[in-house]
Formats: C-alpha cells, structure tokens, sequence
C-alpha cells in the first residue's frame, strides 16, 4: 500500500492536514508531504478539494488464505458463578442478525462446568449450534484455558467471525487467540455490518475517548474477530429452533495452569443502575461543592432520575464511585440526561454522548458540553436548578 | 531481575475535539502526552525496583519525537529506555506492534544470564486507541502468561500475586510465577512526579533508537505488513437532532427547556 | 540566537506547571488567607528538588546551577501559582543557598548547602534593618571579633523567610575604614543560643512567605561560617542580589502570566451589551500592553540568566529584568482586576490576591527606584552601548 501526494496538483490549502487524525500529514513549503504517522486511511484523499492525493490499495505481498474455507458466526460466552454475561445474549440477537445476512450458521462456544441444563435454555436464543466445552476447572475463568480450547475449536472448525463481549474477560483471551492465529481483532465495537460484496466485516468503535469513530475490516485474515461493546445491541427474542449440541469434555489438569486463582473477594452488589436508568441528572465541578449537590439531587428526584457525576466530583468525595459516569466511569444511555455544570471533556461525553437528548447547564458559553447538547442553558447551575425545579414540579402536578 | 515497561506516546485525549463547523478534528496545539496507564505501569515498576534491586527498561516504538515520553520515564527514574523507530514500522496495528515490541525485549534479553527472570508491565490501554491488546499479544509473542486489569500487585521471589477487576463487584486474587506480562489499572497507584533532579540527569542519559537493521524482524509481521485490521474509514459520529441554545431571562429559558421537553415526550 | 526552548527546558517547564496545578494552586488561597505555607506542599516541593533547582546534584540540587534560564523556568511556572511559593524558594535558591555554593568553602558546603537543597532547612539572606532599606550602609548590626568567633548584635527586619529559616546568611558590620563600614557575611545556624525570631510581619501581598524580625544577642558565630572574607561583605553581596534579581523577576513574569491568563479567559467569558468583552478596545487594549509588558519582563529576564551562564558581567542585565518585570507584574495586576470589574474585588476570584502579591516586587531586592538608580548610573558612565 503507499500514498503519494500530486506536487502538481496540490495547492497546498491544508485541508487535508484538517482531517487526518494521526499527524500523518502535513503541508512544508506550500505542499502536503506524508509523514511517518500516516496510517493510510484515507481520510487526505477525501478531504482534498483538487484530488492530489493518490492511494494504492494494492494487496499486500503476504501469503493469501482461502477465504473460502471460514464459514460460520462464532459467539463465545463469559460467565460467572454460572451466570452467563448479558452481552452474550446481545450478540447472539447481533450474531444472528449477521449470520442470516451471509447465509452461514449461528455458533454459541461456552466453556464451563455446569451447564448441562441450560443448554436448551441457551438454544432459545437463536443459535442453530452450541458447543460446550465442559470441564470441572472451567467452573472459573482461566485465561490461558480459554486460549488453548478456543485455538483447537478455531482450527477445526474455521468460522468466519468470532464475536466476544468487551468485557475485562473477553478482552483478556480475545487478543491471545487473534496473535496465535495471527488474525485481525477489533475491540469494543459499536457497530457490525456486512459488506456485501466481499463478505467482509465491518466493524466500528470509537476511538479517542469517542470523539471519532472508525470503521475497521480484516480483509485478509480469518477468522474477524471483534470484542462487542455491551448493552449496544439488543438480545433477540425467544423462539423455539433447532439447535444442534455438542459436548466436548476437555482434559485440563490443575498443574498445566499458568495462573492460579487464589480466592475471589465480592463487593458488595450496589443498587445503582445507571446503565438503565431511562432519566439520569448529572453534575460535574460546576456544582461547587458535596452540599450543593443537594440541589441536583432534589432535581433528580422530582424527574424521578438516577444520580450521576463526572469523574471529578468522585475524585473530590462529592459522590460515591458507582455514580461516576464517562470512560472510566459507566457508560449510559438514557432517554434524557442531564449535565450540570459538566464542562464536557471528552472522557464524560464518552460515557453519555449516545443519551437521546442531552441538556446541558453551565455558565461557560464555550464548555463544549454545548456541543453535544440538544438543549442548552447557559447560567449559573445555583440560580437555573432551583427554577427547573419549580417549573417541572408544575409541569409534572399538571399532567 | 529485568522488567521491561512499554509505553506509547499518544495525543492528550481530553484536548481532542471537533471542530463543529468543519466537522473534523482540531489538532492544533494539542500535547502529545506518555499514555496515563503508562506511567502507572511506570510507577509499579519503580515501586518493585527500589524494594527488590531490579532493572527498569522502558521501550517505546513511535516515531522520534516519542522519544518525549522515554525522557519522561527516565526522569521518573528507570534505568533504561529505547525508542523502536524506523518507516518501515509505521501504520502498525496492534498485532505488528506486539511483534516489533516483543523483538526488542527478546534482544535486550540476550545480554542477561536468566533469561527467564524478567517481567513486563504494561498500562491496561491507551487511550488513543481504546483497545488494550498490545498487552495480551506480546504476552503470547513472548510465550508468558498474562494477568491483566490488575489493580493491586506483591512480587515475592519470583511468584507474583495480583487482584484483578473480573467484573464491578468482583475481585479475583490471582498467582502466577515470573516471567509473566501484567496489564494495570489506574487505581494500582499514583505515579510519581519526575524531580528536576531526574529530568536534568535523563537528558544526560543517551536513549538507544532501534531500527529495522538492528532488529532483524520478518518483514511480513511489521508495519502495514503485519497488520491484519485495516481502518477503512473514520468519521464524527452524528450528533442526533439540532442543538438550541435557550434565549432569555433565566425563568424564560427554564420554561423554554420544559416546554421541549413536553413535546419531545420525555415528560 | 535561538530564543526557543530546548528539549530539557520544555519538559522542566511541563512537569513543574502540571506540579504546581495539582499541589500548590488548591491551597493557595487558604495559605494566603492563614499566612503560613501548606505542610504538604512543603513536603512534595522538597521531593521534586525544588528547593536545589541552582545546586549542583553532588551537594543534593537539582543541577541547574549551569542553567539558570531553566531555573528562571521553573520559578516562574511556581509563582504563576503562588507568588508566595515563588519568592520562599526563590529566595532560599538564589540568595541563601547560591551563594555559598558559589563563594563558599568545602566544609562551608558540606555543613550548609547540602541540608539547604535538600529543603532540610529552609535558608534566608538578610540585610535589611530598621535603618538600612536601600541605604544598606545605615547597617548597624555589630559583629565583633573574640578569639576565633564573633559575635553579632542586632536585628534585622523585613526578612523572607526569616522565620521558618534554619540557615541564615547575615550581613554585618564587621568594622569601619573611616566613614566607611566594612561588612562581612556570616553563616548562621538558627540554633545558636542568642538568636530569636522576632515579629512575625502581617502583610498586604505574598502572605504565605514568611516575613519577620530577627533578633541578634550575643550571638557566637565561629571564623569558619564567614562567607569569603572579613569586609568582603558588600562585594559578595551585591553580586548575591545581582543573582537573586534574576529569579524574583522571574517569579514576577510568573505572576503577571497568571493575571494575563485569567484575564483573557474572563474576557472572553463575560458578556455585556450582548458581547463579550474582549470585543472592546479598552478591554483589548489593556490585555495588549499587560501581553507586552510580561513578555518584555520575561525576555529581560531570560537574557540576564543567559548571560549569567555565559559569565558575561549581568549586574546591567538583571537589575533591568527585576525593574520590568515586578512593574509589568505591578501592571498586568492593576488591569485584570479592572478587567474583571466588581468581580476582580473578590476574595472568590483570584486575582484580587494576585493585586496584592504584585506590588512587594517593586519593593523588595532593591526598590524600582533603587534599580533606575543602578541602571542609570551605569549608563551614564559607559555609554549606551553596553546594551
């Protein structure tokens, strides 16, 4: 693959350097020149107004694999204390979705010790196979496990695409199995289509804390792998199929593990549901302090919302740390959010930015909280909170 | 004992916006910033240096300005650092880059005498790219097991035990034995600030750059070569309806805000 | 001439902001409000070298006693955030611990310097009494010879740091040439019996510094704490201040970049008649000049330091930086708390501190008028050439 810039052509007007997002261009003396970072993703190319920008997407000189020989929708289940994870049946609903459009089977892969009797109850969601795995040491997660028997299963049966959810587990397996197969893996996506001319995947996620997106394919490995975002899409509804079962027992011994696993320490379950909480009212330093968040909290409880925050305010002690909303906080999306005097910086807008609409309350005109909101009002959160409070306490006896 | 500290040099994430009216990203007068995770995967490294007599070999692979972020890693006080640079490494996704970083740890290795007594650290991702694989992928080019999200770590004689986040309310206490990759989490620690002192001796220090000649590698698993995800296109995610800013006295807006609120449906 | 920063430059500038934003500017407010420093503060400002930035690393600095525009960096990135921060190191820098680096002896170092970069004990300059401001020749207090001591009687006022230092460099009256007092500099441990801290000074700006009385009775201070020799007082103290100049302009830019960052960010902020004010002439006129004076302060003060590290002669040099920069300070202070209108009042808006931090650098370390003195005198006796 290379790029070359048409010195002829290019007027050096920088609209290229505008939109690539790697420092991969840039104009010297009046014309664009390619640097090291370029990534070759085309963005220039686009962008350029006199189409001096050139890119050969020739093949790579690499071995090619017989595409042809991948058939099949893999997805592979976590689970704890035999309680299988929500985004498995997520991607079952998407995995289904797909599997039809490509004419190929759906494949349930779990790993585990007891579960036997849910393997019907499994089959319920759609898969036309399940492949359980079972062994007594898969009662737990092992991460070297997981990679061994998936590797064998891959190779032998050869699927097309593998679906994981995005999870502390998932992402911990999922790109040990791309590396020994040497195959492409996508993490945390948000999107999965079809190209229908190729039969590739297409994936998209967010990258930089979620203000761009990127769609990624893996044109030339298989099987496509990518780790799925939960509580993006949707687990599909109940019906009776056919669903073929395959049980395999597989001989672990204690002493082949690499990592033991010494005790488990629960936290205590919180009763917080942010994830799906359908009103969240939300502030961030704007608020001014522990006691004034009296006031957002009196606001949420008139819409009858949950509370969030941004990362700040758990890191000043003002709200407890289920409550943090924002990349390393919970991501949410609820029907209406609100932000109080949140300024908006890209690690909140990720946790919150795909709510249906957004309001927003700062006195800084140019917090780009503002740029993301479906409605703003620009003021001080001690004076505007109070007035939303009345007004919605009226609008609410009203109805 | 070696541990080897990889870290990436990226664009400071909470500076990064869009432009609303061109709809593309804003670049200027953005830092490029050591990747947050890393310098907590620094810090652990320091820690277990100064309690158990270890070396600390900060590497990096990026082009030359990264050599920033090893300058920082050296003024925070590890021993070490390299900078993997070279055009042929460029456009490399995460499984090229876990090859190339994997061949320098193996060539750095080769001066020791127990080969086996190393350990890797990691930040649990980066914040660039959001994906957390370099990790768990040069874990497996390195042929050692892998704990990663891991918020607390004890290394005693070679057998390390850490607690890693299996999910919100679960912690698991983990044992496995050195060498072995672990990938942390910010809550692991609080990285030191570099004293002047440390940043006035790492600019005496000579960073090592190492190039394609020097590390010999297969040239079908580095660059674009080795990279089998592909970014087809990338763009700003669509904001959902029109924005308004409310007009008026603060009474009006909130009646305002209520009033669409009511056709919107939501109340 | 390359007027850019080098890479090691940049990063010292980088790590010592990003320091100063996490520790010293929360507090900042409350250590003006209580006139004492914070504890913590102190502790991390110690482990970051702060307190050695001009020491070379064998006595425990930093090691930019070869750098002093990287020293003027750093001071300036401190006071930006707390002037009183900024001139309690930058004093215990430049004028304490420097100078006996620079004209000490061996075993004057071991037993002083080491514990002063370090931050072990915190260390002041005194010259200043009741009757000797600019007339530093008004001095008064005695030192007299007894043996192999000597012993001081006096006081000193007005000195920073003096109640928190343990390291003391004292000017003194060792002796007279006719009318001429002959002064020497002596190496003071705060625990020698005799010495006292007087009053503590309740002050209008830079609260959080120390400023106090010292008290002298008796105090027997041996032969070997004479910094240089006996009646080299003067020289080595004037070429003190030559340096000290260079890291209080600093701390000045320091502060006049605060009042310029805010008052841009207020401007652009704030709307009246339906716009924000940085749309207006007057507002825009004042954020100019501050723009210009700062910058010009801070110039100066990077070619005082730049020919410092050079060995060229610097006396000219700084003494213009600190006039520049502590008025351009004194400036850029008066406009962002008019640009800030009622609001620039406000103990809740910093900016009113900064008003009252701004004007002891038109004070201290040689008064403006003091510096005109200096600069014209010069100037009229070799000619405007030497710029």
């Amino acid at each position: 693959m290379s790029i070359f810039i048409n010195d002829e052509l290019c007027t050096g007007c920088g609209s290229c350097t505008e939109t690539c997002p790697f420092v991969g261009i840039e104009i010297i003396d009046n014309k664009a020149v390619i640097t090291e970072n370029c990534n070759f993703c085309g963005a220039c190319l686009d962008a350029c107004p006199v189409d001096a920008i050139l890119i050969e997407k020739k093949e790579f000189e690499v071995e090619k694999i017989d595409l042809s020989e991948y058939r099949g929708v893999w997805v592979i289940a976590e689970h704890y204390k035999n309680i299988v994870h929500p985004v498995v049946f997520q991607l079952l609903g998407k995995g289904g979705d797909l599997a039809k459009e490509l004419e190929v089977n759906l494949t349930l892969v779990i790993l585990g010790a007891n579960f036997d009797e849910r393997l019907e109850e499994f089959s319920l969601h759609g898969p036309d196979e399940i492949i359980y795995i079972k062994s007594p040491i898969l009662k737990n997660y092992y991460s070297d496990l997981y990679v061994q028997a998936l590797i064998e299963l891959i190779n032998e049966n050869k699927p097309e695409i593998i679906l994981i959810g995005a999870t502390p587990t998932g992402r911990d397996f999922a790109p040990r199995i791309a590396k020994r197969l040497n195959a492409g893996l996508t993490a945390d996506c948000t999107g999965l289509e079809i190209d229908q001319t190729t039969r590739n995947l297409l994936q998209t996620r967010p990258t930089f804390g979620g203000t761009l997106m990127a769609t990624i394919r893996t044109p030339n490995s298989r099987p496509q792998m990518a780790t799925v975002r939960p509580g993006i899409f949707n687990s599909p509804e109940r019906s009776k199929g056919k669903t073929r079962i395959r049980k395999i027992d597989f001989n672990f011994k204690e002493k082949d593990l690499v990592t033991k696993i010494v005790r488990v320490i629960e936290r205590k379950k919180n009763s917080i549901n942010l994830e799906d909480a359908e009103i969240i009212v939300s502030g961030g330093r704007g608020v001014g302090s522990k006691e004034n968040f009296k006031i957002i909290e009196e606001l949420a409880e008139v819409l009858g919302a949950e509370l969030g925050g941004s990362r700040v305010t758990v890191e000043l002690g003002w709200l407890d740390q289920d409550r943090q909303i924002g990349q390393t906080g919970k991501t949410v999306s609820p029907k209406l959010y609100i932000a109080c005097g949140i300024s908006g910086a890209i690690q909140h807008l990720a946790g919150m930015q795909n709510s249906e609409i957004i309001v927003a309350i700062n006195k800084d005109r140019n917090a780009p909280i503002f740029n993301v909101a479906h409605y703003g009002i620009i003021g001080e959160i001690d004076e505007i909170v109070p007035l939303l409070i009345e007004a919605l306490k009226k609008e609410l006896n009203q109805d | 004992m070696k541990i080897f500290v990889c870290i990436k040099q990226v664009p400071g994430v909470s500076e990064v916006r869009i432009d609303p009216q061109t709809n593309s990203l804003v670049r200027e007068g953005i830092p490029s910033v050591t990747n947050p995770f890393d310098k907590n995967a620094i810090e652990l490294a320091l820690t277990i240096k100064e309690e158990q007599n270890a070396e600390v070999i900060a590497i990096s692979m990026g082009p030359p300005q990264a050599k920033e972020v090893l300058r920082e890693a050296l003024a925070m006080g590890v021993d070490r650092a390299f900078l993997l640079s070279d055009k042929a490494f460029a456009g490399a996704d995460t499984l090229a880059t876990s090859y190339t970083l994997a061949l320098a740890i193996k060539r750095i290795l080769k001066g020791s005498k127990d080969k086996t007594n190393y350990l890797v650290i990691v930040g649990a991702q980066a914040i660039d790219g959001d994906t957390g694989q370099v990790g768990p992928e040069l874990a497996e080019e390195l042929n050692i097991p892998q704990i990663t999200y891991v918020q607390k770590f004890e290394l005693k004689e070679k057998i390390i035990l850490v607690e890693r986040i299996f999910r919100e309310e679960e912690i698991v206490i983990i044992e496995t034995r050195v060498p072995a990759l672990i990938s942390v989490l910010k809550e692991i620690n609080t990285p030191r600030n570099p004293p002047m002192s440390g940043i006035v001796k790492a600019y005496k220090k000579e960073i090592k750059v190492l190039n394609a000649e020097e590390l010999k590698p297969d040239k079908r698993k580095i660059g674009r070569h080795g990279s089998m995800t592909e970014v087809w296109k990338i763009f700003v995610p669509e904001r959902k309806g029109e924005q308004i800013i409310l007009e008026g006295t603060n009474e009006e807006k909130v009646q305002e805000l209520c009033r669409n609120l009511k056709n919107d449906k939501i109340l | 001439m390359d007027f850019a920063l080098n890479d090691q430059q940049k990063m010292l500038k980088k790590i010592t902001r990003e320091f100063a934003e996490k520790y010293i500017a929360p507090v900042a407010e409350e250590s003006d409000f209580n006139s004492k420093l914070d504890e913590k503060v102190f502790q991390k400002m110690k482990e970051m070298n702060y307190f050695g930035t001009c020491i070379p690393e064998e006595y425990g600095g930093a090691g930019l006693h070869d750098d002093t525009i990287s020293f003027c960096i750093v001071t300036e990135e401190i006071g930006r955030l707390d002037a009183s921060w900024g001139i309690t190191t930058g004093v215990h820098c430049s004028v304490c611990a420097y100078p006996i680096y620079k004209f000490g002896t061996e075993d004057q170092k071991q037993r002083f310097l080491i514990d002063l970069a370090k931050g072990n004990k915190v260390g002041a300059f005194c010259l200043t009494e009741a009757n000797a401001g600019s007339d530093a020749g008004g001095i008064q207090l005695s030192a007299e010879k007894d043996g192999d001591e000597w012993i001081l009687n006096g006081s000193k006022i007005f000195a920073t740091n003096g109640g928190i230092a343990k390291t003391l460099l004292i000017v003194a009256k060792s002796g007279e040439k006719g009318s001429r007092k002959e002064l020497t500099i002596f190496i003071v441990d705060a625990d020698t019996p005799g010495y006292s801290v007087g009053v503590k000074e309740d002050k209008m700006g830079v609260r959080a510094s120390d400023t106090s009385e010292l008290v002298f009775q008796d105090v027997r201070v041996p032969h070997e704490n004479i910094l240089g020799k006996v009646g080299e007082g003067f020289k080595l103290a004037m070429k003190t201040l030559d340096y000290g100049r260079i890291s209080i302009a600093a701390q000045c830019v320091g502060l006049g970049q605060a009042c310029l960052e805010v008052s841009i960010k207020y401007a652009n902020e704030r709307t009246q008649f339906g716009q924000p004010i940085g749309r207006f002439q007057g507002i825009q006129w004042k954020i100019s000049d501050m723009a210009c004076a700062v910058e010009s302060g801070r110039l100066l003060t990077y070619k005082a330091a730049y020919m410092c590290d050079n060995g060229v002669e610097y006396g000219l040099a700084s003494s213009m930086a600190k006039l520049v920069a502590s008025e351009a300070a004194m400036k850029a202070a008066h406009s962002a708390v008019q640009i800030h209108g009622g609001y620039g009042l406000m103990k809740a808006y910093a900016v009113e501190r900064y008003f009252r931090d701004a004007k002891v650098g038109e004070i201290y370390e040689g008064t403006s008028e003091i510096q005109r003195m200096v600069i014209a005198n010069r100037l009229l006796r070799q000619g405007a050439n030497i710029l």
